[in-house]
């Protein structure tokens, strides 16, 4: 731990109590011309009240102006804006630009990091990073190897470094944090190595850590209170994250947290989602795997926990549960609800109380989805809760060694982290998706620290007998559990999406189009082919009384695994091969900012 | 970038990128890097003793190949791409099986190597201590090689030989189970 917080200049000051830190950013978060958190708002809705870009004139957007990041790569997350500075990052090697929006995007300063780069193979699927987090004058930065580093916003000094984990033992980072009140919140990667996964808090002002919760392990390491803890509105009980494990498969359990979190400031409660149990053999962890794949609500400054609700015991198919909470306020049954909204990797959207945890609408938002017939929603049944699962697509129960064939969704889920977005005017929620199928074969691994432990092999292709294509784009009705409208898309939408209150909602396509629809139609309104593929998330701020819209591009991430040479159905006979346009004769590697905005 | 062999290496992928659909159509099953000299314990090798494939006319692939398909879609894949076909950050295994010296291969595969610099940050990790890895390698090498040249196609093989007693014992040996 670095003692530099004496040199830092009077904005760190300026903030010094830590009530205030929050109060400032949630004023930012407040302020549509600014984007100052990744996730547009602590309630991950992605939706900015700016107008002046709508329906009727979103026709007419242009390049205002564009900024390459010197990386080539997956660029996942967003640029940040807060005041007049623009705080653009990097995948590996995790660079951070502070542009000064008053100097057409002059460099106020720049850093980048020093790692090893052996970190890189150790990170799953590329070497993505969701972006940077502001607060209290300070930029915090998660780096691949997991340093969490706070600069001065200003100066891009440094004023701490704190380390979460050991990449050595396949402890990685690709998420941004969050922060909330006088602490940063912090995930990790490496579900795919065999790390137990744990969420951390870090002091804010010093780096110095607070608290740690692991999704699995004893009472004390997970911070339940295992009478007041609930699952679905019981008790958690003593030893929960231990007793449905076989021996101690726990310790190397999975259960990464490297998804979005959300922050309900009334409520003070934070939301996010754990990751698959490992390894991706269900035969070599019996039991529930508690709390791998589970949504999880822990106070913020204990990190104790008030609910869980695991989604899919005993994982069979890596369907990972770290997707966004989305948090709105709305109305169900003539009664105001606090409501948390969730599209899990494993097909189904749940809609559920914030405050109490309570399962309210558990629906498919696909409908390909084949390896559950659905939730059981009776709170009297002793499955409640449960998904009922297809003995067919049953990779457990089909056993070691054998090829469970046609599974829908495929391991990178019908949704993966890229964000969706929810209007308070439509009410809807517009979803980015994937519309892929598998087949799933399991075998025995050996556990080796640091080395890939996943113990399957994987085919994915196009979802059979559908539009050919592998992603859509949906709006969701979360109350009534329902699609309204879909758009299919040749390639996965692996682009976060943004609503916005010129009633138009922009995403990227893996092809590198910037799209924006009809909030209410999903009618296009408007495409433009950026320099490579779209991962990253559409951001929306003002400068100067004018609205611009920004995306990041550069292909890679889980989807320029697949999706580079295409994807074939191994089923499907000869014939289909090559049926399926690859991802490479659309695009290249590039990294690059652009901005719109619509001509004066 | 610090030994020669690596910058042979570099060399050949990019000789081999730009035609890499042609690659097939290029290599003879007649290739002594390629036919079969012999078989031991249901796998098949070279004359200079290099483990190397076997598909009967009617598809059927030898057992190890088949675990390579295995093995390979579970610990190289998610760089490398379905089928060794590559990703869009690591390269094609599919070729650099049929253009690697053998040796080379494996040296790549137990050490690692760093491509690192302005333009690359590509980092092959060491699997030397990993036995999901180690206990199939030769397996991984002779799929690679048989989807490289075309022998197989993408997808999983339909048919294979039955996994002999030899390979059994072996495996076990190695995985310590």
């Amino acid at each position: 731990m670095k003692t530099l917080t004496l040199l830092t200049s009077g904005v760190a000051l300026f903030a010094a109590s830590f009530a205030s830190a929050n109060e400032d950013l949630m004023t930012r978060m407040d302020d549509a011309s600014q984007w100052a958190i990744q996730t547009g708002d602590y309630a991950n809705q992605r939706y900015s009240e700016l107008d002046s870009i709508n329906r009727e004139n979103v026709g007419d957007l242009q390049v205002a102006w564009t900024f390459s990041t010197g990386v080539l790569r997956g660029h996942e997350g967003s640029p940040l804006v807060v005041g007049d500075t623009m705080f653009v990052h990097t995948p590996f090697p995790n660079i951070v630009y502070a542009l000064d929006l008053n100097e057409d995007g002059k460099i106020k300063w720049r850093y980048e990091p020093k790692q090893d780069p052996n970190v890189i193979p150790v990170m799953c699927c590329d070497t993505v990073y969701r972006g940077v987090a502001y607060a209290d004058g300070k930029i915090f930065l998660h780096q691949a190897d997991t340093k969490v580093v706070a600069l001065d916003s200003e100066t891009g000094e440094v004023l701490w470094e704190a380390v979460n984990g050991d990449p050595s033992k396949g402890e990685t980072n690709t998420a941004t944090v969050l922060p909330v009140k006088d602490k940063v919140i912090v995930g990790i990667s490496g579900g795919e190595f065999g790390v137990r996964g744990h969420v951390t808090a870090y002091n804010m002002e010093t780096g110095e850590q607070e608290w740690r919760a692991y999704s699995m392990g004893p009472d004390e390491e997970i911070l339940v209170d295992p009478e007041n803890t609930t699952h679905l509105g019981e008790p958690v009980g003593e030893n929960s994250g231990t007793n449905t494990w076989e021996g101690d498969q726990w310790m190397i359990g999975g259960g990464t947290t490297w998804g979005w979190y959300s922050y309900d400031p009334e409520a003070d409660l934070i939301y996010y989602g754990t990751g698959n149990p490992s390894t991706w053999n269900p035969a070599q962890r019996p039991g529930d795997n508690r709390w791998s794949m589970t949504i999880m609500a822990r106070d913020p400054d204990d990190g104790m926990a008030k609910w869980f609700y695991q989604m899919t015991p005993h994982d069979e198919w890596d369907f990972d549960g770290v997707n966004e909470m989305i948090l709105t306020d709305q109305e169900v049954d003539g009664e105001a609800r606090k409501l948390l909204t969730h599209f899990d990797r494993n097909g189904l959207a749940y809609t559920m109380d914030r405050l109490t945890g309570e399962l309210m609408v558990a629906e498919k938002f696909d409908a390909a989805v084949n390896w559950t017939t659905g939730v059981d929603m009776d709170p009297e049944s002793e499955n409640y809760g449960r998904p009922a699962v297809v003995a067919e697509y049953s990779t457990e129960q089909n056993g070691e060694d054998v090829n469970s064939t046609g599974i829908c969704p495929a391991a990178l889920g019908t949704k993966d982290q890229q964000p969706a977005s929810y209007s308070p005017k439509t009410e809807l929620f517009y979803v980015p998706t994937n519309h892929v199928c598998m087949d799933y074969e399991p075998f025995r691994v050996s556990y080796t620290a640091g080395q890939p432990y996943v113990g399957a092999t994987l085919a994915m292709y196009p979802a059979p007998e559908s539009h050919g294509g592998m992603g859509n784009f949906i709006a969701w009705d979360n109350i009534n559990g329902e699609i309204k409208w879909s758009i299919p898309e040749q390639f996965s939408v692996w682009s976060g999406a943004l609503a916005t209150a010129g009633d138009v909602v922009f995403y990227g396509t893996l092809e590198g189009y910037l799209k924006a629809v009809d909030s209410e139609t999903g009618d296009e309104l408007y495409r433009f082919k950026t320099p490579s593929g779209i991962i990253g998330n559409v951001m929306t701020y003002e400068h100067d009384g004018k609205q611009y819209v920004g995306i990041l591009s550069g292909v890679g991430g889980w989807a320029g695994i697949g999706l580079a040479a295409g994807l074939t159905n191994p089923n499907d006979g000869l014939g289909a091969v090559g049926g399926y346009s690859a991802l490479s004769d659309y695009t290249a590697l590039g990294g690059q900012l652009t901005v719109f905005a619509i001509p004066d | 970038m610090t030994r020669p062999i690596s910058l042979l290496l570099a060399a050949a992928a990019c000789a081999l990128s730009a035609s890499a659909l042609s690659a097939a159509d290029a290599v003879s099953m007649d290739d002594p890097n390629i036919a079969v000299d012999y078989e031991e314990g249901g796998r098949y090798y070279t004359e200079d003793g290099i483990p190397t494939f076997n598909v009967a006319e009617d598809g059927t692939v030898d057992w190890p190949t088949f675990s390579g398909f295995r093995r390979y879609h579970a610990e190289c894949h998610v760089c490398h791409g379905p089928d060794g076909e590559g990703s869009t950050y690591a390269p094609a295994l599919k070729n650099s099986a049929l253009e690697m010296d053998y040796y080379d291969f494996v040296d790549v595969v137990v050490n690692g190597r760093q491509k690192v610099g302005a333009a690359d940050n590509s980092v092959m990790p060491a699997f030397g201590t990993n036995p999901n890895v180690m206990c199939y390698l030769d397996d991984i090498y002779t799929y690679l090689k048989a989807h490289g040249s075309g022998a197989i196609g993408r997808g999983r093989p339909a048919q294979k030989e039955a996994k002999s007693d030899t390979f059994s014992e072996m495996e076990d040996a190695c995985m310590g189970s």
